[in-house]
């Protein structure tokens, strides 16, 4: 081995994809022992990027050296081969297999008979190693998201790699699994394995990272500068190109009466276990609500129940009106608006365009329809002045929603659900995956609703979203509401414990 | 209405859906619905028998049978995996190509007597009361070779590391290929394997259990019944086993409900008029339709324990994979 201090140079790397220039002669190196931050906004093309190193794609031009060498790599089996992991962001695990076999998965021993037992041991030793505990015999889809991401970081450990790849490890996270997460990468370093790390969240790159690389519309803007010394402002700007405000501005406002009461509400999942179990809430109009707590604790089923796409038990009160298993049309006669969790399948219809997806509403009531036809000059009038009011970049109103970015493509849906003056807006997640500045036009409009009177229950994994626009936050685990605080001096360690399954009288 | 005679005919017209089952569990447990089985199956019935009668031997009319299953499959893998088409579609259509290239390619087979694969006892076991008539006296090689192949088949898939990988395709494509696994290479060969299994059915009933060619009636709907089966055993080759054998023993009961002219003491309505026996006929395929179209239902199959990737091709994301 040359004695090259870096574990991976990439130099003037460059991609394409049809029409977009993805990566342009990127430059990205990494230190044997170091945790280096790679950071952009979406489609910025750190994915991308990532993903010619652990061998998912091919650069047009450029080269990769690991360990000072030149490597050409064809799949994901090649970069493995050379201590290359990549911890992907949508964990590939399969849900039905155990962690041992996820671990197994794709490799050549054992020959044909799985001895799991003997396995599940050798898991147990890589575990203790490293500190990532998790049972090797469980199901994957019995596992807390954090474990899930154990099984993952397992995964390439198992493979031999001393070169990781984390693409937005923490973004699925509660606050005390990103502890320990941050535990888990610090570990890996000092036993000689070295991180690359994506991140959106600019406190965690400046709390764990040595180095930084920023890229910005496929450009670098930051060529593995030290992190030391460098504020969130300095990392925002390099990824925007422009200052960001970081927390929206808030007014004090006293809450109104009740829009949404929900009592003892149970439902239960696709798979028939209860989601949902006896939860009550109330949310009045004026108020943002904040729905804390990992993922897959019932956050979405609670969407569902209220605006009708899901059957319970219980009493869900909108306006004093019943719409627990009535069909959608009653949810929404009552103003509810619905900002799903998965834009691109529920939120809109991918091949219909932003006109079509702006009327999905009010299609068949005047001025748009008549119950029989649909007066489509209206309906792209309308839709062009959305686009103007909301910002949404598309070069016309006729682009199909499919070929939206994610921020543009949430301007739609939250544009045709605010120009249903609702009374209640259930938003899903309704920043995930968006980049900074997308990010900040959604929280703005949420705000905005507020203020004009509605009442919004924000289901969010993102604590710092929830703590910067809710006046209340409630707590989800397990389909139960552990508690509810005021945003306005909420103490983070408590809600972290209560996402992880305390009440709050026990705290 | 003899129980022995019963259950001996449910084993043997139990192991041509056995196989179509378990043959139609390996493709779908690697994602690919396919729903030609009942053309394939009267392709292998229409080419085993067609080769054991030219060549004299059941044996090699068995190996062309599952050779034919198995190309005619790969039409259905070319068209939804490589060019990743519906597959409910592609299915239906291999079931038009296969029931018609049969009955072309068969013409002339009806009456004819070609040598079958061999039925015998098995030594010893055959002689155990009741479980010896019922088990081991005089069935179809086949039949044994069933009784071996569901337990084999069990354990492949949930013990062996191409099991695992089998069961990672259809669930989860996505993470198979980021460990290096080829998806489509792994698709093509469980439906290759699927496609013999369904031949071998078909030779299984024109060689076996009963010989003979009538054009599409040789397998009357059977293939159609073995993809309800893969639903009603819950993608599980030990259950489409069982499932195979129920079946196969409740047809053999309604026929032998007209036989008796008492019932329990009273007059038996289906030996007075035997056409009511045709209701109960309709029974294994109503029952299919009920659980092809309740399976249908993605609520259903999440509950049921479907492969999660089951009808979905599947593409290598563009971006963000």
């Amino acid at each position: 081995m040359t004695e090259t201090p870096y574990a991976v140079e990439m130099e003037e790397i460059v991609v394409r994809f049809p029409g977009v220039l993805a990566n342009d002669r990127v430059n990205l190196t990494l230190k044997r022992g170091e945790i280096h931050a790679l950071l952009g906004e979406n489609g910025a093309g750190k994915s991308t990027l990532m993903n010619v190193l652990a061998g998912l794609y091919k650069q047009a031009a450029g080269v990769i050296k690991i360990h000072g060498r030149p490597v050409s790599f064809n799949s994901p089996k090649d970069a493995i081969a050379h201590g290359v992991g990549m911890i992907h962001q949508h964990f590939m695990l399969v849900p039905t297999q155990t962690v041992t076999e996820n671990i197994l998965l794709g490799l050549d021993e054992p020959r044909f008979i799985m001895n799991l037992p003997h396995y599940d041991q050798k898991v147990r030793e890589l575990q203790a190693q490293f500190g990532l505990q998790v049972d090797p015999t469980a199901k994957i889809w019995q596992l807390s998201v954090g474990e899930q991401q154990r099984v993952e970081i397992l995964k390439v450990l198992y493979r031999g790699a001393d070169i990781l790849i984390m693409d937005e490890p923490t973004a699925v996270l509660a606050p005390k699994e990103i502890d320990e997460l941050i535990n888990t990468m610090r570990s890996m370093v000092a036993q000689g394995k070295s991180i690359i790390f994506i991140s959106h969240k600019l406190h965690e790159v400046t709390a764990v990272a040595d180095r930084v690389t920023v890229l910005r519309k496929g450009l670098c803007t930051a060529e593995g500068i030290s992190a030391k010394g460098l504020t969130q402002a300095d990392l925002a700007r390099l990824m925007v190109g422009r200052d960001v405000v970081f927390s929206v501005a808030k007014e004090e406002q006293a809450p109104g009466s009740v829009v949404l009461s929900m009592k003892n509400v149970s439902a239960q999942n696709n798979k028939g276990v209860p989601a949902l179990r006896n939860l009550s809430l109330e949310l009045h109009s004026g108020e943002i609500l904040g729905i804390a707590g990992v993922a897959g604790n019932g956050q979405s089923e609670l969407a569902q129940v209220i605006t009708g796409l899901r059957p319970c038990e219980g009493s869900i009160l909108v306006n004093g009106e019943e719409v627990a298993n009535q069909p959608p049309s009653k949810a929404i006669a009552q103003g509810v608006a619905h900002v799903p969790e998965d834009r691109t399948k529920v939120g809109s219809a991918p091949n219909m365009s932003i006109t079509e997806n702006t009327i999905m509403k009010d299609y068949s009531s005047e001025p748009i329809g008549n119950g029989w036809s649909i007066n489509f000059t209206k309906a792209r009038t309308r839709a062009q002045k959305l686009k103007k009011m909301y910002d949404i970049l598309a070069p016309s109103v006729d682009t199909m929603a499919r070929k939206l970015s994610g921020g543009n493509l949430q301007k739609v849906i939250l544009a045709r659900e605010i120009s249903t003056n609702p009374r209640l807006m259930v938003a899903v997640q309704p920043t995930r995956g968006l980049d900074v500045g997308a990010i900040e036009a959604i929280q703005t409009l949420l705000l905005e609703q507020r203020a004009s009177g509605t009442a919004v229950l924000l289901i969010s994994e993102e604590l710092e979203e929830l703590l910067s626009l809710s006046d209340r936050i409630a707590v989800i685990f397990d389909g139960q509401i552990m508690g509810t605080v005021d945003a306005k001096n909420a103490n983070i360690d408590q809600i972290g414990q209560m996402m992880i399954g305390s009440k709050l009288e026990t705290l | 209405m003899n129980p022995i005679i019963i259950l001996h005919a449910g084993l043997a017209t139990g192991t041509i859906l056995l196989f179509a089952a378990i043959g139609e569990v390996f493709a779908e447990r690697a994602g690919i619905l396919n729903l030609g089985v009942e053309g394939m199956m009267l392709m292998g019935a229409m080419a085993g028998f067609s080769t054991s009668l030219s060549t004299g031997s059941p044996m090699l009319g068995l190996l062309v049978a599952i050779l034919a299953g198995g190309i005619l499959s790969l039409a259905h893998g070319l068209v939804t995996i490589h060019f990743q088409a519906d597959q409910v579609v592609s299915g239906l259509s291999l079931t038009f190509l296969g029931t018609g290239l049969a009955l072309v390619l068969g013409q002339g087979l009806t009456g004819q007597n070609p040598p079958l694969v061999p039925s015998f006892d098995i030594p010893g076991l055959a002689l155990i009361p009741f479980i010896g008539p019922v088990f081991f006296a005089n069935h179809s090689l086949l039949v044994y070779v069933g009784y071996l192949f569901a337990p084999l088949t069990w354990y492949y898939i949930y013990k062996t590391r191409p099991g695992m990988h089998l069961r990672a395709v259809g669930e989860k494509p996505e993470a198979a290929d980021t460990m290096g696994l080829n998806v489509y290479a792994l698709r093509y060969f469980y439906v290759f394997v699927g496609g013999c299994l369904a031949g071998l059915a078909g030779a299984t009933i024109s060689l076996s259990v009963s010989p003979g060619w009538f054009s599409e009636l040789t397998t009357s709907g059977q293939g159609w019944i073995a993809v309800g089966l893969v639903i009603f055993a819950q993608w599980d080759p030990l259950r489409a086993a069982f499932g195979g054998y129920l079946f196969g023993a409740l047809r053999r009961t309604i026929l032998d409900l007209q036989g008796p002219a008492t019932l329990f003491g009273l007059t038996n309505p289906l030996y007075i008029n035997p056409n009511f026996s045709f209701f109960l006929q309709m029974a294994p395929f109503i029952l299919t339709i009920a659980a092809l179209v309740w399976g249908s239902r993605a609520a259903i199959r999440e509950r049921l324990g479907a492969p999660a990737a089951l009808g979905v091709p599947y593409i290598r994301g563009e971006r963000g994979l």
